[in-house]
C-alpha cells in the first residue's frame, strides 16, 4: 500500500527526542471522483459521438439493358420543390394531377402519403411500390435526406433519386413551388 | 461486568487501487479520442433516423457547405499517396517537408496550383484562404474533384487492396444542384454506392 513506515524505530528507551512525524496517508476520494468524471466524459464523447451514415445507391447511368420496365400504376413520383413542400403523384406526369404536401408528420406529410399510398399499390397489383425522387433544382439537401429518411422508416425500399424532367418542372412551376 | 467492546474500524477505504484503476481508464480513453476535425465551412448536418454508424477507417468524406466541396483523405500513407499521385497528374513537385503538411492537413479545400502556397501557411491564413476561396473546382474545365477522388480510390486499391467508401457529409441548406454535381463526378467512376452523413433524430 501506498504508505510509508511511520511507526519509530523500535521500543528504545532514552533514545533521542523524535519530532513526531506525519502520515503520509492522503485522501484519495476526490481524486477518484475527478477521474472517474473524466472518464465518463472520454467514454460518452468517443462511443456516441460516431457520425451516423445513410447508405445510398443511384442507379447506374451507363447500365440500360438491366433495368427493367416498371409499370406505371406502381410508380410513384416526388418531386421535390422549393419552400419545404413536394408534390407527389403516382402514375405518369401530366397524367395524373399532382397533390402538393410536405415533410411534416399530419395528413399531408409524405410519410402517411407513403405509408397509404405503398398499402393501395400492394392491394392492386400485388407488388410493392416504387418510389421515384426527383429533386428539382430548387430544393435543398435536407430535402432529399428528409425524403430517404421517410422511406427508410415506412420500409419502402425500392426507390430511386432520378434528375427531374421539364414536364414535372412544368408541374412544380404552376404550383409555385419552383 | 465487563461488556466485550468490538472494536470500531475505521471507515475510510484505501482508494489508492481505485485511483490506479481510474486513470488507466481515463489514460486510454484520452489516447483513443480523435481530435474533432474542425469543418472548414459550417456545416449544418441533416437529421435522420438511420442508426448506422460510418466505418472508422477506408472512408473519404467529401464536405459540402455554401457550394464549396473540401476532401478528407482518412491516413497519413493515403494522403502521400494521393498528394504524389496529383502532383505527377498536374506536374507539381512537392518536397518531403510539403507532404508531411499535407499529412497533418485535415482537409484538401484549394486548387491545385495553390496547394503549394497554402501548405506553407499558418493556421490563420489558411482559415482567410478557404473562406475566401472556392473549394476545389468541380466545373468540366477543371475537374479537380473528380482527380482527387480518383486518385485517392487507386492508392486505396493499391494500398490495402479494398475499395475506397465514400461518404458526403453536407449542409441540408445546401442546394441540390451542388449535390447533383457531386453525385454526378463520383458517379463518373463507377461509384454508385455512397452514404450520406446524417445527425440522429428520434422517430
Amino acid at each position: 500500500m501506498a504508505e510509508l513506515d511511520t511507526s519509530g524505530g523500535g521500543g528504545k528507551k532514552g533514545g533521542k527526542v523524535r519530532s513526531k512525524k506525519q502520515s503520509t496517508r492522503v485522501d484519495l476520494t476526490a481524486m477518484v471522483d475527478l477521474a472517474f468524471l473524466l472518464v465518463t466524459f472520454f467514454m460518452l464523447t468517443t462511443t456516441l459521438n460516431k457520425p451516423k451514415a445513410m447508405d445510398l445507391a443511384m442507379p447506374d447511368k451507363d447500365d440500360k439493358n438491366t433495368q427493367e420496365p416498371i409499370a406505371a400504376s406502381r410508380t410513384m413520383t416526388v418531386l421535390l420543390g422549393s419552400g419545404n413542400k413536394l408534390e407527389w403523384f403516382v402514375g405518369e406526369p401530366g397524367v395524373t394531377p399532382p397533390t402538393i404536401g410536405d415533410y411534416s408528420k399530419n395528413d399531408k406529410g409524405i410519410r402517411k402519403v407513403l405509408i397509404e399510398q405503398s398499402q393501395k399499390v400492394k392491394s392492386t397489383t400485388g407488388k410493392d411500390m416504387f418510389v421515384i425522387v426527383k429533386p428539382s433544382e430548387k430544393s435543398v439537401y435536407k430535402n432529399v435526406v428528409d425524403v430517404l429518411d421517410e422511406l427508410h422508416i415506412t420500409n419502402n425500399m425500392s426507390f430511386a433519386i432520378v434528375d427531374i424532367s421539364p414536364v414535372e418542372i412544368g408541374l412544380l412551376k404552376r404550383d409555385n413551388l419552383f | 461486568m465487563p461488556r466485550i467492546k468490538v472494536p470500531r474500524k475505521s471507515t475510510a477505504i484505501d482508494m489508492t487501487a481505485m485511483c490506479d484503476v481510474a486513470f488507466l481508464l481515463l489514460t486510454f480513453f484520452i489516447l483513443t479520442a480523435k481530435p474533432k476535425v474542425e469543418d472548414p465551412v459550417a456545416v449544418d448536418m441533416p437529421k435522420s433516423a438511420t442508426e448506422q454508424t460510418l466505418p472508422e477507417t477506408g472512408v473519404a468524406i467529401l464536405t459540402v457547405g455554401k457550394g464549396k466541396v473540401f476532401f478528407t483523405i482518412d491516413g497519413p500513407e493515403n494522403r502521400k499517396q494521393t498528394l504524389l499521385q496529383m502532383g505527377t497528374k498536374y506536374s507539381i513537385g512537392f518536397t518531403p517537408s510539403e507532404v508531411k503538411q499535407f499529412q497533418n492537413l485535415d482537409n484538401v479545400g484549394v486548387p491545385m496550383q495553390q496547394l503549394k502556397q497554402y501548405l506553407a501557411m499558418d493556421a490563420e491564413q489558411r482559415k482567410a484562404v478557404v473562406n475566401a476561396g472556392r473549394g476545389i473546382p468541380t466545373d468540366s474545365v477543371s475537374n479537380e474533384l473528380y482527380n482527387w477522388v480518383h486518385e485517392a480510390r487507386v492508392v486505396e486499391k493499391n494500398l490495402t487492396n479494398k475499395e475506397l467508401l465514400f461518404s458526403i457529409k453536407g449542409d441540408g441548406n445546401e442546394e441540390y444542384p451542388t449535390m447533383q454535381r457531386i453525385i454526378a463526378i463520383l458517379q463518373k467512376q463507377k461509384v454508385n454506392k455512397f452514404s450520406l452523413i446524417t445527425t440522429l433524430r428520434a422517430k
